[in-house]
């Protein structure tokens, strides 16, 4: 059973159906011990981050902190990933969860934002939840913020400067691009997840 | 969409049917379209029900983003339009009518979810904005109404050339650049696509980010995939293969 963290702040609807259409056991959820239970949790994450301070208010955040420790394997989802980083540029007093070193920052001024549309991934090819995805292929990506290139980068895509589109480390993943929206490609992602 | 049926018509008049919307889009999107736009141009805007539930439908089989315009007044129908399966909404003259609209929607929502829609054309040598579909001319420049609609927080720009619009003579460039370099979202060209040369000249010469062509997709003269293969090869850099 693979949990979909409903937070609130917006429309979980073709995360859920992606899924469905894998032939995935999903249960859309904002309850703790519904995430506990699950076997595996997607963090899908849209909007501002600064809405993810209704993380903090109904244990939510710590049940997410919890299945992450406890070796569940986890998907971050655009603003899920970012959650995942220290913070954000975009909203200072938020806290990530500090899983992955580094700030997401605005992009600068010489491109436009949001940046908004397919765009390529070159591919770390250790990855396991890149697995059969071929090199460059495109992604669907809608976001402002992004996140550095790091160690654990699986992902990363050129707009402006690099930046990290996927994340891994043991059974934490995340992913900046919108799996859901990108058509086969992001189906196969979400298929090796699914198959961890 | 009219009435829950595909139409396409010539610079906005002369519908022809081009078949069901939910059936169209999941072609579309096999084929290699990188975003599929469902416009409801429905002149009675009173039964909603049509459009939401060929949102759900259309929705229900696609894998790549999904923008539904026509007819959002208000915050509360934006909601019933994500609801039913929109990634995005487009909101054309209640914008124009209540350019706070865009606020509220972007908000909520997100700014990336918030589609501007401006259809403009040329009078007296500069571009001037028209509502309700195309019918009444609003007196304002194209370029000053998209520069404030990004400062409300609108995500993206579809700006559509009704003077081009279903000629299949070419994207206006001069239109679609002076909107382009005058905003910092993205701008999506529409309006005029004839052949792959056209999607070529509007991203090099038009400065667009994103191109939208219907006519020539639902009347089966250009293959999608072939199309965006001639763009590949031409240097513009685009999802390929797809």
């Amino acid at each position: 059973m693979i949990a979909i963290v409903d937070y609130g702040a917006g429309n979980l609807q073709s995360v859920k159906k992606a899924f469905d259409h894998l032939g995935s056991s999903v249960v859309v959820t904002n309850q703790p011990a519904t995430i506990a239970a699950a076997d595996k949790v997607v963090f899908p994450g849209v909007g501002h981050f600064s809405s993810l301070r209704i993380l903090d208010l109904n244990g939510v955040r710590s049940a997410l902190l919890q299945a992450a420790s406890a070796g569940k394997p986890f998907l971050g989802i655009c603003v899920g990933m970012q959650w995942l980083f220290e913070g954000s540029e975009e909203c200072p007093e938020t806290a990530g969860a500090g899983i992955f070193a580094g700030k997401c920052q605005h992009f600068p001024t010489s491109v436009k934002s949001p940046h908004v549309g397919w765009n390529s991934i070159t591919i770390r090819e250790t990855s396991r939840l890149m697995k059969g995805i071929p090199q460059g292929s495109f992604v669907y990506y809608t976001h402002s913020f992004h996140a550095p290139v790091i160690e654990e980068t699986t992902a990363s895509t050129e707009y402006g400067p690099q930046f990290s589109g996927a994340v891994e480390r043991n059974n934490i993943f995340g992913v900046q691009f919108h799996p859901e929206k990108s058509g086969d490609v992001g189906l196969h992602i979400l298929k090796n997840f699914c198959e961890l | 969409m009219d009435n829950g049926r595909v139409v396409k018509g010539v610079q906005f008049k002369n519908l022809r049917d081009a078949g069901d919307p939910a059936l169209c889009a999941a072609a579309h999107a096999r084929e290699g379209a990188d975003e599929i736009v469902l416009l409801d141009i429905t002149a009675t805007s009173g039964n909603r029900r049509t459009l939401l539930d060929a949102v759900s439908e259309t929705a229900r089989s696609l894998f790549v983003p999904f923008t539904v315009g026509g007819g959002i007044r208000n915050i509360e129908d934006a909601a019933a339009v994500f609801d039913a399966g929109a990634d995005k909404i487009a909101i054309n003259s209640a914008a124009v009518r209540e350019p706070d609209l865009i606020s509220q929607i972007a908000g909520r929502f997100g700014s990336q979810a918030v589609v501007v829609a401006i259809d403009a054309r040329k009078v007296n040598g500069s571009f001037e904005v028209y509502i309700a579909g195309g019918r009444t001319p609003t007196g304002r420049d194209a370029i000053a109404w998209a520069r404030e609609a990004t400062h409300c927080g609108a995500g993206e720009i579809l700006l559509t050339s009704m003077d081009r619009d279903g000629t299949k003579s070419g994207f206006d460039c001069e239109l679609t650049r002076a909107v382009a370099e005058a905003v910092s979202i993205p701008v999506i060209a529409s309006g005029g696509a004839g052949s792959a040369l056209d999607f070529i000249k509007v991203f090099r010469d038009g400065s667009a980010d994103a191109a939208l062509a219907a006519s020539i997709f639902h009347f089966g003269l250009e293959n999608i995939a072939q199309l965006k293969g001639e763009l590949h090869h031409a240097g513009v850099p685009v999802r390929w293969p797809c």
